[in-house]
């Protein structure tokens, strides 16, 4: 029965774009306006109505002013529900959407910024087979989690944003369509191989300089004098020069897709994932060959994005 | 849905709660006790339960209680159909309903049941102080429904939650009070009108002598009487209801004559009244004096009283017109029998009293009637609401040993006395006196009100209406039933209380003719201050069409109104855009202001200075400041108001 309905739903939207009004993408902000607001009775409206009737009948069987009198004010409350539940999402803002980042098959996180102009209580939003409740207070940041299934670009879902504030008697709905896609980085291989380090990869162990301060030495020619520590030197007969750390020279990664040529594509991809993830979890310092790109040595998260991302949208 | 099998949360909870005790409660004045304790206690007993111990109800209860509550309502009364049992029985069905809600679902079932119920409230009282209570009662249901919305923000107090309700309810008002007044009326009921058998206070067909008492501490009202000129004094205030010919010893009954016409009568001049009656449950319609014409739909009857077709379940409005001087049936022919009808082997003392009376005066029936007047007068009689017992021959009794009453006793004594001395004679039941209410220009008449009168047939004369009880306790009559029994009346009838009252009953009064008295007859005269003098069913439905589409129209322009603070700069500036546009100077997107008005005044020469003039103010309004001052702001708004671009000529 729910299958067969969703089919004909499906049906319904393909055939007769006009009429269920199913929306294009768009770009954000999407403002709610009267235009693609819709509102139908719930289960429970309609039950209501009927009870209504009931007791609009019994009243008038009866010639009892009294409770046709309150059965009208009741009535009348109901159709004011209707008008509440509309301006429950009339005016409603989705003014941006901010994506997290997720490897292929997790879910990934999407905040949602809602504004308004005043307070929506009870709003609702359907999204992949869940549904989120929320209150707009001027602003309201919403939290989805988007499941995902391969890496690359994904298109946003169309989202059901509704409401049955006050009564629960009207559901007042409309469609969110946001012309935005977010980005699904390929999912490493579980285990394999560490990466090959190329030939001239001694050559790359240069001593570097270290970051922390080790001691304090004199000055001994050749110093650099952005060396000097300065203050500590006013108070000394020589010159104090800051000596910092040599840490242990570490293998500059280069990850080249070319090196793995006997894997086939998504292998690779998958490999080359894990390896910015292990170099990233070491602390090193990596590059990427791609195809038709390169990623020039680097560390950190931006720099791990910005790998992961390219392998993503990798054709 | 997933939120439809969601649990309840407290408050919700809470709210359902009281959403149907609250039901309940209004239920219970017509409720048996035996009932709505148990079911009170069942939802206050399930609430604390829910609420402490997070107890659910087992299966195995639910049944044997449902069961438990049909056996119950069909013991008492019968059966499960019709209004009062089938009332009870959703009142306990709503009970019981409690015991399982625990989910979102149950509670929308619920508090729709609830809804429902608290309209047939008003099936068995529909005066204004129960329809205010029952639309109050309407605020818990509309908060437990509004609680079952998700994302509720902080908690509030619980009374807080029935605000919403209440603006909501004050909101609809206006287009309910234009549905009340279109919905066309059915002409006739679909099923079977209510059947109520319940007893109602009110004059009864017979009469016992001291069966009045209940009545006599009744003060609900018991009729409103408006008239066209002014009333008549207190001592001509009488409402005929029964004429009593029939005389066991015991009581006094009526007799209906359907098929006989009414007496004749001769009268001359008519008074025109308009009575509003509380529902009596009976067909008697009491009339002021003697009724000369019958309202539709009742019908005057041999005695000239006057019955309605049907029971008066409802308030009953009719016109009358009476006569206060008039000469009753001056023929009696062959029904004189029938008014000296008595008993055998009851008051043998009365019965020889009156046949001493009639020997000592022969043919002066008049000297016979004062001599019994005299009798109450100085005979030691006293009036009072809680008279000593009568045995078997009760007039013997009240006339030669207690020699205390009330108007049932003298009534009722002075009757038999006149039959006994041969004279035709009746008791008459109905109500006496009244409260004028100066304010709302109307009669008040309580159920404490009634009274019972004799009329004796005199020759020539025909019916002559006595009141034996005046002989005893003239403020009875001129002052009315209050002032006479001073200090047996409960407190609530005394002094200041009582004048409040008074007033209060102008506001019943009003919602009796405003409301409760609006039928078809006088909504098809609706429209007639606008010319219209019969609106039919149609025009009613199209109206009511029309004016839901205008209520939902006004409702609409008012979601629609989107309420963001129009920036007045903004504002002025667009004006000014309005009227270059037309002169062909259009703002272009991404134009800023500074560039559309240099453009502006380059387009219209004739009008450079003042353009310049324009941007500088607004380019000083909207960048100079934080916050613009009212005075350049106003200033702006004037120049672009005067600014006029004129004729482009060519």
């Amino acid at each position: 029965m729910r299958a067969a309905l969703h089919r004909l739903a499906r049906y319904a939207e393909r055939r007769l774009p006009a009429l269920t009004r199913l929306r294009q993408p768009e770009p954000l902000p999407i403002e709610l306006n009267r235009r693609r607001i819709y509102i139908l009775p719930t289960a429970f409206g309609l039950g209501f109505g009927v009870l209504l009737l009931v007791m609009l009948t019994g009243a008038l069987n009866y010639t009892n002013n009294a409770a046709l009198l309150l059965t009208c004010l009741l009535g009348a409350a109901a159709a004011a529900s209707m008008l509440l539940a509309f301006r429950t999402l009339d005016g409603l803002r989705l003014r941006g959407i901010r994506a997290g980042h997720a490897i292929a098959g997790e879910p990934l996180e999407l905040v949602l910024d809602f504004a308004a102009s005043r307070l929506r209580e009870a709003v609702r939003l359907d999204c992949a087979g869940e549904t989120l409740a929320f209150a707009v207070d001027g602003a309201a940041e919403l939290t989805l989690r988007l499941p995902t299934t391969r890496r690359g670009w994904l298109a946003l879902p169309r989202l059901r944003l509704w409401s049955t504030w006050p009564l629960g008697l009207f559901r007042a709905w409309s469609w969110l369509h946001p012309q935005q896609s977010v980005l699904v980085w390929p999912r490493p291989e579980p285990a394999g191989p560490p990466p090959l380090l190329p030939a001239d990869a001694q050559e790359r162990l240069r001593p570097q300089p270290g970051e922390e301060l080790a001691a304090l030495r004199d000055y001994r020619r050749g110093d650099a004098p952005r060396h000097i520590a300065w203050k500590a030197s006013a108070r000394h007969h020589d010159l104090l020069v800051k000596d910092f750390d040599r840490p242990e020279p570490r293998a500059t990664w280069l990850l080249d897709w070319h090196a793995l040529r006997s894997l086939d594509r998504e292998a690779r991809i998958a490999r080359l994932a894990r390896w910015l993830g292990e170099a990233e979890a070491q602390g090193r310092r990596y590059s990427l060959q791609l195809p038709s790109e390169r990623i020039d040595t680097g560390s950190g998260p931006a720099h791990y994005a910005r790998c992961m991302g390219a392998l993503a949208v990798l054709p | 849905m997933t939120t439809a099998a969601t649990a309840l949360d407290t408050r919700s909870f809470d709210l359902v709660a009281l959403a149907f005790a609250a039901t309940l409660a209004l239920h219970t004045p017509h409720l048996p006790w035996w009932l709505s304790a148990p079911l009170v206690l069942a939802i206050g007993l399930r609430w604390r339960l829910r609420r402490q111990h997070h107890v659910r109800t087992p299966m195995w209860m639910k049944l044997p209680l449902l069961a438990l509550l049909v056996l119950a309502v069909i013991a008492h009364y019968g059966n499960v159909f019709g209004q009062a049992p089938g009332t009870a029985l959703a009142a306990g069905l709503l009970a019981l309903k409690l015991l399982e809600t625990e989910t979102v679902r149950d509670a929308r079932v619920g508090v729709g049941f609830a809804c429902f119920l608290l309209m047939a409230a008003l099936l068995f009282d529909q005066s204004l102080v129960a329809t205010v209570a029952v639309a109050l009662g309407l605020l818990p249901p509309l908060a437990a429904l509004r609680s079952l919305e998700p994302g509720r923000r902080a908690p509030v107090a619980l009374w807080r939650d029935l605000v919403p309700g209440a603006t909501l309810l004050a909101t609809a008002l206006p287009l309910a009070v234009l549905a009340f007044l279109l919905v066309p009326r059915l002409s006739s009921p679909l099923w079977g009108a209510a059947n109520n058998t319940e007893q109602r206070s009110g004059l009864a067909d017979s009469m016992t002598p001291a069966g009045f008492t209940q009545l006599l501490i009744d003060d609900s009202p018991a009729l409103r009487v408006s008239f066209d000129g002014p009333p008549p004094p207190p001592d001509r205030r009488y409402f005929r209801a029964y004429v009593m010919s029939r005389y066991d010893g015991i009581s006094w009954t009526y007799r209906d004559v359907v098929n006989q016409p009414p007496a004749p009568v001769e009268a001359v001049a008519g008074l025109r009244y308009r009575i509003s009656l509380e529902p009596t449950r009976q067909h008697v319609l009491p009339t002021l004096d003697m009724p000369l014409t019958a309202p539709p739909g009742a019908s005057l009857r041999r005695d000239r009283v006057l019955m309605a077709d049907k029971p008066v379940d409802k308030l009953r409005d009719y016109t009358m017109t009476s006569a206060t001087a008039y000469r009753l049936e001056p023929q009696l022919g062959r029904h004189h029998a029938r008014w000296l009808q008595l008993p055998a082997g009851f008051n043998p003392r009365t019965l020889a009293l009156g046949q001493s009376w009639r020997e000592r005066y022969g043919n002066d029936d008049d000297a016979i009637v004062r001599a019994a007047l005299a009798l109450f007068h100085d005979g030691g009689f006293s009036y009072t609401l809680s008279p000593a017992p009568l045995g078997r021959d009760a007039m013997d009794d009240f006339l030669f040993v207690t020699h205390e009453g009330f108007c049932e006793h003298y009534a009722s004594a002075f009757t038999v006395l006149m039959r006994a001395a041969g004279i035709p004679a009746r008791v008459v039941t109905g109500y006496q006196g009244g409260y004028w209410n100066a304010m709302g220009r109307y009669l008040l008449v309580r159920n404490s009100d009634a009274h019972a009168w004799s009329e004796v047939w005199l020759a020539g004369r025909g019916w002559v209406r006595v009141d034996p009880t005046a002989a005893v306790h003239p403020q009875r009559i001129s002052l009315g039933a209050a002032a006479a029994a001073p200090g047996q009346l409960p407190w609530y009838e005394d002094g200041w209380l009582q004048s409040l009252r008074n007033h209060w009953d102008i506001v019943n009064r009003w919602w009796n003719i405003g409301v409760n008295g609006f039928n078809a007859l006088r909504q098809r005269s609706l429209l007639k201050p606008f010319g219209v003098d019969e609106t039919d069913t149609s025009t009613l439905a199209s109206l009511l069409a029309a004016s839901c589409v205008l209520a939902m129209l006004a409702g609409l322009a008012w979601v629609w109104r989107r309420r963001e603070p129009e920036d007045a700069v903004r504002a002025a500036l667009r004006l000014l855009e309005r009227k270059l546009a037309r002169r062909g100077v259009a703002r272009r997107p991404g134009e800023g202001p500074r560039d559309y008005l240099s453009r502006a005044a380059d387009a219209l020469p004739a009008q450079r200075d003042r353009l310049t003039e324009l941007m500088h103010r607004y380019l000083e309004l909207r960048y100079a400041q934080a916050k613009p001052t009212p005075e350049l702001l106003r200033a702006l708004q004037r120049a672009v108001r005067d600014f006029s671009v004129g004729r482009v000529v060519k």
